[in-house]
């Protein structure tokens, strides 16, 4: 049964379903909600067994949950943003030991300059961490691939970041339905850990490992997440059946038959871009989309397969890599390698930009006309703004900050108009 | 009594866009709004911006209702009703902006359009009969005890627009929070749809 429900909140009654025996967590915007409603499901025992570790910070959040999962339990955290630099060492712990925990990211910019707002640069800035990445595009979505996520995780022993764009999604409120517990229960069964802290059977978990056998651990630890592209869209098919909607998979197709130009991003700007490709096809343009459910591993076979046959491929990302262009777009290209279709970079919807419908008609329109630079585009970039600062700091011997001169141009003072 | 007429657009879509501050429960209307459409079967989403939370900030909050799935995540640039629960937003955000010729406007004040300094503005770039205020937040004082501005203004908005019932407004109260707290707000809710009903608001 469909319920007006907030993400945040039907994602924490989702995993609350997945019977997670340890969450450990600190509070960070977007993710908070999602954390809080969980604590409150412990604390009235809606949610048991289960223990909640409120810890001092986001490294001791992925610590606690890497010695709950090596001692055997299924464990459960959430963050955003810093939140997730600051647990980046711990990140590689948990993968490169194999532990199977999942962790809700509510997408969050990075800063410097601090920014509470939704992108996609603290997932991309941990997209070689050695954690599989799944994206949603809205929150049915969201609360769908938490369930699956952590049968994924358990299958392959890995840790699994299922990312879902933080206010957009997880402060949206809309019809949302969560599968019952016999639902999920009957779709994921018990934990059976790989490897376990057993002082009856004592094993160590984390030997060094020298030059002699490093490569080897670590070209085992690539071939266990490439079995992740096998294993995804099987786990998407049996979500079908046993739920009855399609949810998760490596990618989606979105009208891409006969396109001459495809889009591809990740997230829940897919939305827009369908309703937008709607109106385009309706005027006749021969334009389709391919959303982006599962980022690493990389599904390249598969992103090849709906892209070879389109003359352009715009690449629309809320994340680059400073100094070097987009990351979705070099993977599209690597995929794309000897294939005729040409690939633009789009940058957009940084730290809460919001991406329009009228915004991406254009961009559409420019592509579909070959209007669109061969280098990075920035949708929407105010660039008579950043012409005037340059010439202002150009002149100056200690020209300052560039963030704090830029906001009194457009005359506002931190998040607010003055 | 205004005919009740559903007025969802020909693309099956009607947007709402609530501005207030901090406090006032602008995030809380626009999502009591969605709970009361899709209890009336339609497909709805509520979401607010987002700002470093602060009593007192100015604070924008959207509903789409739709009779289709809602797909779209684009913030409401060209709404079909405006929601200002505080007036003294007037000159400080742009509230207008986007707001077409047949747009519903609804004003929590007390005072007429013409002290705001709205009359003639509203009268020339929106239908006069459209354009309405109700005086929420002292509805609120008398029936809640409190100057809190949402329900009421949500009762209004169901009775001048017809999008939701006032009695889906209601439920969507009644759901949200506690027994006493909720009865004031569906009791302030009531007498803002009435007001409304009857005209005896001050109109363009």
């Amino acid at each position: 049964m469909r319920d007006q429900l907030e993400g945040s909140q039907a994602v924490a009654r989702a995993v609350a379903r997945c019977r997670p025996e340890v969450v450990s967590a600190y509070p960070i915007s977007p993710q908070t909600h999602i954390v809080e409603a969980l604590s409150d499901m412990v604390r009235t025992g809606e949610l048991a067994p289960c223990e909640y570790l409120l810890v001092e910070s986001e490294f001791a959040a992925m610590s606690a949950a890497i010695g709950a999962s090596a001692a055997g339990a299924r464990a459960y955290t959430a963050t955003a943003s810093q939140g997730l630099l600051y647990m980046a060492e711990a990140l590689y712990n948990a993968s490169g030991l194999g532990l199977p925990i999942v962790m809700t990211l509510a997408n969050r910019a990075i800063g410097a300059p601090i920014n509470i707002w939704n992108d996609h640069s603290d997932s991309m800035s941990q997209r070689d961490s050695g954690w599989i990445q799944l994206y949603a595009e809205s929150n049915q979505v969201a609360v769908d691939l938490h369930i699956q996520a952590f049968k994924l995780a358990e299958a392959l022993s890995l840790p699994v970041m299922v990312c879902m764009d933080g206010f957009v999604l997880t402060h949206a409120v809309e019809p949302l339905e969560i599968p019952t517990q016999e639902q999920i229960d009957a779709f994921l069964p018990a934990y059976e850990p790989r490897q376990v802290l057993d002082p009856d059977d004592p094993v160590t978990i984390g030997a060094m490992v020298g030059p002699e056998a490093f490569t080897e651990v670590r070209y085992l630890a690539h071939a266990k997440q490439m079995q992740a592209l096998d294993l995804v869209p099987e786990l998407a098919a049996e979500f079908a059946t046993s739920f009855g909607r399609p949810s998760g998979g490596l990618l989606r197709r979105y009208r891409t038959e006969g396109a001459k130009t495809i889009l591809v991003a990740l997230g829940s700007v897919l939305g827009t871009i369908e309703d937008v490709v709607d109106e385009l096809r309706d005027e006749g343009l021969s334009i389709g989309a391919v959303g982006l459910k599962c980022f690493r591993p990389y599904p390249l076979e598969e992103v090849r397969a709906a892209l070879a046959r389109a003359e352009r491929v715009v690449v629309l990302e809320k994340a680059f890599a400073v100094g070097a262009g987009g990351i979705v777009g070099q993977n599209v290209r690597l995929a794309l390698s000897g294939l005729p279709p040409r690939v633009h970079d789009v940058v957009a919807g940084l730290g809460g930009r919001p991406i329009t419908k009228a915004s991406l008609r254009g961009l559409f329109l420019d592509a579909a006309a070959d209007r669109l630079d061969r280098g990075l585009t920035f949708l929407d970039l105010d660039r008579e703004l950043v012409e005037r600062e340059l010439r202002r700091a150009g002149d100056l011997d200690r020209p300052g900050p560039h963030a704090e001169s830029i906001l009194r141009q457009i005359g506002v003072v931190a998040a607010g108009p003055v | 009594m205004r005919p009740r007429r559903l007025a969802i657009d020909d693309v099956g879509m009607f947007e709402i866009r609530i501005h207030g501050r901090g406090g006032q429960g602008v995030v809380t209307a626009a999502e009591l709004l969605s709970v009361a459409a899709f209890a009336e079967g339609k497909d709805a989403l509520a979401f607010p911006t987002f700002g470093s939370e602060r009593t007192g900030a100015p604070v924008t909050a959207f509903c789409r209702i739709a009779e289709r799935p809602i797909r779209s995540r684009e913030p409401i640039v060209e709404p079909d009703a405006l929601i200002v629960q505080d007036t003294t937003l007037l000159h400080q955000v742009d509230l207008f902006g986007g707001v077409g010729p047949e747009a519903y406007v609804l004003i929590n004040t007390g005072r007429g359009l013409d002290e705001l300094g709205l009359d003639e503005f509203a009268a020339s770039r929106f239908r006069p009969e459209r354009v309405v205020t109700v005086a929420a937040t002292e509805l609120a004082r008398e029936h809640l005890g409190r100057p809190l501005p949402n329900a009421a203004l949500l009762g209004g908005f169901a009775a001048l627009t017809g999008v939701v019932s006032v009695e889906a407004v209601a439920n969507a109260i009644r759901g949200r929070f506690s027994a006493k707290i909720a009865e004031g707000n569906v009791a302030a809710a009531l007498a803002a749809a009435e007001a409304v009903r009857e005209g005896r608001t001050v109109r363009a």
